[in-house]
């Protein structure tokens, strides 16, 4: 228990939007040990940047808020914070990378300066120390002839590149947890296998936690430890990886299991989808948010929301007939239209 | 960056060109009879048969073009026949006095319209946004002639505190430099610092979604370093395209704010020889102005260079104020 | 749009329109501010229809005893100006002025303007680079100093402010409708009528033309604002419309001399041009906003 970075409570998110509220995320829990690496998947809408989002309590301003829940991080209350102790934290204990390297990185200073800056922030180092920290970082991310390339700006980088130096920005303060929002997804193949092995090994090396969100599987069974499924705002399924990946529960995991296992057999010949589309967060749900979609849904999934049930030690899931005594009677491939 | 400005210089001759042709072509083109003009209605005959003679006006077309056009290579923008004296002479007796009202102009206009841009922006849909997009638009739609006026109604006429014309000179002391300079570059000074207002916050807004801004909050810098850093640096293009056409505006409004303060500088120049029909010297200053223009327009040019690394060197084309 | 397949080029073409007429509508009356600058404008043109209505004097009927005269002096709603003459029906009839040279001098550089920008765009080549480098000149001239130049050879008037003011605004509706045809021109439909053989004029003004409605619109709008303060500038350096005809700017010029004695000359004339151009920039602002959000400025 000790050695618990990151302890998420019931966390709520909401959004107001024009004389509606959108309850993005609601009840998520996380736990998450040193050095270990947690996986949230779900499709998008379901929540799982919103979530990561809060925990560096980057919400919009005005917009998203935290109703409740708490975030322990490292011993720290995070949402008692001040505003200035939340910067203490963002980029030197909490470091984030983002989907699109194309995008996340300013155009308009060079890529050394965007590292510098980061060290500068959270440490009194003068500025040749930084540049020195600068191309120290482009090589440890693996990026050849550091020292000319941390003067060129982002647009003379490749994608893969600028992931790097994105990781290079993150890591640069050897945070205790890093954050990494689909960081793969705008790659080629090839590339996203070498951001993931340099993600795994630099955690070897500096123990750091990770939190990585996707909607691709793969990059789950790849590198997680533990994994939460997201729909709708909602945890639906989470557990260890291995016990997901044996005994997956919940019919939305299902689903996205099948979806995969379908891009990666059938060549995308076949539209691999969940039918239908997730619910409209602004109005009340009373049953479970996945009930409409569901393939398995009987009346109560319209009307009683779900509590979350320990099936079997540490996996958890959210299903009405998925008890330690009832189990569902899993159909193959029923997603496919 | 040198040589790119040489080649920009050299990119600017034809437009150069075009505009001294475009001067020609309305004075010599147009219906109308400049002598005609200049003399005004009750002139006989023989004395407008003698001005278009001493004007060059009985030539053919083409000569007095290529008269015209070697004279400016030259620097020789013509006589005066009111004030008997060079017209570039007389332009350079009064440049200095426009550049002082407008750069004195244009500096108001960016101290106050850009960060009022910004925080505008960064606080989107606020009282201190909505105060600040009904005044630039109201700056936008004020006519600047009566602003002047009414500037001087009330400061100088019912108050006192500043000289209603004129300017001061430096022997009278800098306080009363100063005072004389304040409601001409104030009046100046509207329609730009609006315009930099509502170009910097709907510039701002659009940086302000940006992923990089994310990123460089999630690096924990301070929020003013983030609006003011990483999305003002990214901002900056449309604010100096917009920079390079008020240029233009500050130029043409002297003209007018001159002639209300009784600046001495050329759009002072310009309506006083409207007024004495010395057409050698409008046409002059204006082709002079326009000059200046392009020129400024080719700092501009620079200034994006170093503003947008993105900007490719040898195209030429990161778009000059239009 | 949508992912409907089209049947036809037609019936896409009908679809974009319909939805963009329609969201166009609610967008414009959503905007409460640009509803308010329509109603002002509307208000202003029917002042300057009705002018001789709501005057209560004729305009230019000199009273050199009477002359400034303070505000509801004799029946003067705003007093009378330095030959006698009402103030405020001078004003109201200077509506008349500010609007014709408005809307005329517009409609005049958005004619040429467009013309010299569809040919340019459509041709290209050496036709266009002639024509735009022209354009890029006319450029070079702060707009009001091209308008004096102008005057100063014209001669005052009003249809040579018309005129002045007009050329002073072709540079700008050539570069705007160029910049349309260049982008309408690589579409897929005007591909396929070109191949069906129509002819260059047609597709043009039947193809082309169309698809720079929106920018002109808007672009339009908001240069009637700028051409009434051009008229009243000129008028306010002498060089607009001739005397004793009432604008809005002579009336400010003459004010200026006077502004201790009679200041509501100054003032009200000053205010008309101020609310007019507003409530025009105002309803622009809100037609950008629905036709054509990526404009600025």
């Amino acid at each position: 228990m000790s050695d618990e970075i990151l302890k998420v409570e019931n966390l709520d998110v909401h959004f107001r939007s024009s004389a509606s509220i959108v309850k993005a995320v609601n009840g998520v829990n996380i736990s998450l040990k040193k050095k270990e690496t947690l996986g949230i998947v779900g499709e998008s809408g379901s929540g799982k940047s919103v979530t990561a989002t809060a925990l560096m309590r980057l919400l919009p301003k005005g917009i998203g808020s935290i109703p409740n829940g708490k975030i322990t991080f490292n011993g720290k209350d995070i949402l008692s914070l001040s505003d200035k102790e939340m910067r203490d934290v963002r980029g030197n204990d909490i470091a984030m990378i983002f989907q699109d390297p194309m995008t996340s990185l300013n155009p308009v200073f060079t890529v050394g300066d965007q590292i510098e800056e980061a060290v500068r922030t959270h440490q009194q180092i003068s500025k040749k120390e930084a540049k020195l920290k600068a191309i120290e970082m482009l090589k440890v991310v693996g990026i050849p002839e550091p020292e000319k390339r941390v003067k060129m700006y982002p647009h003379e980088f490749s994608g893969g590149m600028r992931q790097r130096v994105m990781i290079a920005i993150a890591l640069s303060c050897n945070p205790k947890l890093l954050i990494a929002d689909e960081p793969t997804t705008a790659l080629d193949v090839t590339v996203q296998a070498q951001i993931l092995e340099l993600m795994k090994s630099l955690q070897e090396k500096n123990d750091t936690s990770i939190i990585m969100i996707t909607h691709d599987l793969g990059v789950v069974w790849e590198m997680c430890d533990k994994v939460i499924v997201m729909y709708a705002g909602n945890t639906v399924e989470s557990g260890k990886v291995k016990t997901i990946y044996d005994n997956p529960l919940h019919p939305y995991t299902w689903g996205l299991l099948e979806s995969q296992i379908t891009k990666n057999t059938l060549n995308g010949n076949k539209l691999p989808a969940i039918p239908g589309s997730p619910p409209d967060l602004r109005n009340p749900i009373l049953g479970c948010n996945f009930a409409d979609r569901c393939p398995y849904a009987k009346e109560i999934c319209k009307t009683t929301k779900p509590e979350p049930i320990e099936v079997e030690e540490g996996h958890i899931v959210s299903c009405h007939f998925q008890t330690k005594s009832n189990r569902l009677e899993r159909k193959e491939l029923v997603y496919i239209e | 960056m040198g040589k790119y400005i040489l080649k920009r210089l050299v990119d600017l001759l034809p437009t150069i060109f075009v505009v001294a042709i475009i001067v020609f072509v309305i004075t010599r083109l147009i219906p109308g009879d400049p002598a005609a003009v200049m003399l005004g209605p009750q002139a006989s005959v023989e004395d407008i048969q003698e001005l278009r003679d001493d004007l060059g006006l009985n030539e053919p077309l083409h000569t007095q073009f290529f008269q015209y056009i070697g004279d400016l290579v030259q620097g020789d923008f013509g006589v005066s026949l009111t004030y008997n004296q060079p017209v570039i002479s007389l332009i350079m007796d009064r440049f200095p006095n426009t550049l002082i009202l407008a750069i004195s102009a244009l500096v108001i206009a960016l101290l106050i319209g850009i960060p009022a841009g910004i925080i505008s922006a960064s606080k989107q849909n606020s009282v201190m946004d909505y105060t600040v997009m009904v005044i630039s638009l109201i700056g936008v739609s004020i006519p600047i002639f009566w602003l002047g006026v009414m500037l001087v109604l009330y400061f100088s006429v019912n108050l006192g505190w500043f000289p209603a014309t004129g300017m001061g000179t430096m022997d009278e002391g800098f306080i009363t430099y100063i005072k004389h300079l304040v409601l001409p570059s104030i009046t100046l000074a509207t329609i730009p610092m609006a315009t930099f207002a509502r170009i910097t916050r709907s510039s701002m807004l659009e940086v302000i979604s940006q992923d990089y801004i994310k990123t460089a909050r999630a690096k924990g810098i301070k929020e003013f370093f983030v609006i003011g850093k990483h999305a003002f640096k990214n901002a900056l293009t449309p604010i100096l395209t917009v920079l390079g056409m008020q240029v233009s505006a500050l130029l043409g409004g002297a003209v007018l704010t001159e002639t209300i303060f009784s600046w001495p500088g050329m759009g002072r120049l310009i309506v006083d020889a409207i007024d004495k029909r010395d057409f050698v010297v409008v046409q002059g200053t204006v082709l002079f102005i326009a000059i200046i223009f392009v020129l400024v327009n080719l700092l501009i040019d620079v200034l994006y260079k170093i503003v947008n690394p993105r900007v490719n060197y040898s195209s030429g084309k990161g778009g000059t104020g239009k | 749009m949508t992912s409907t397949q089209p049947s036809s080029i037609e019936t896409r073409e009908v679809k974009k329109k319909e939805i963009n007429e329609r969201s166009f509508i609610r967008k414009l009356l959503k905007n409460r501010i640009a509803a308010f600058g329509l109603f002002v404008t509307i208000f202003m043109t029917i002042i300057a229809i009705l002018a001789p209505l709501i005057a209560t004097h004729s305009p230019n009927e000199m009273d050199i005893t009477h002359s400034l005269l303070g505000a509801g002096v004799d029946g003067h709603l705003l007093g009378t100006d330095n030959y006698g003459r009402d103030l405020f029906s001078r004003i109201v009839y200077g509506a008349r002025i500010s609007l014709i040279v408005g809307v005329s001098a517009v409609v005049f550089g958005a004619v040429f303007g467009t013309f010299l920008g569809l040919i340019a765009g459509y041709f290209g080549g050496k036709l266009d680079s002639l024509i735009m480098r022209t354009m890029d000149g006319l450029f070079a001239f702060p707009f009001i100093l091209l308008a004096i130049t102008l005057m100063t050879v014209l001669g005052q008037g009003l249809v040579n402010v018309i005129i002045a003011i007009g050329v002073a605004n072709i540079p700008g509706f050539a570069r705007i409708v160029r910049g349309q045809v260049l982008s309408v021109k690589e579409e897929e439909f005007i591909e396929v009528t070109r191949s069906l053989g129509a002819t260059h004029g047609r597709i043009l003004f039947q193809h082309v033309l169309p698809n720079c409605l929106a920018p002109l619109i808007v672009y339009g709008t908001m240069s009637i604002a700028g051409a009434i303060i051009s008229e009243a500038a000129l008028s306010f350096l002498g060089l607009g419309v001739q005397p004793p005809t009432a604008s809005w700017g002579s009336i400010l010029k003459d004010g200026k001399d006077f502004l201790v004695l009679n200041p509501q000359m100054a003032t009200f004339s000053g205010l008309a041009i101020l609310i007019t151009v507003l409530g025009i920039n105002l309803f622009g602002d809100g037609l950008r906003d629905a036709l054509d959000p990526k404009m600025k400025v």
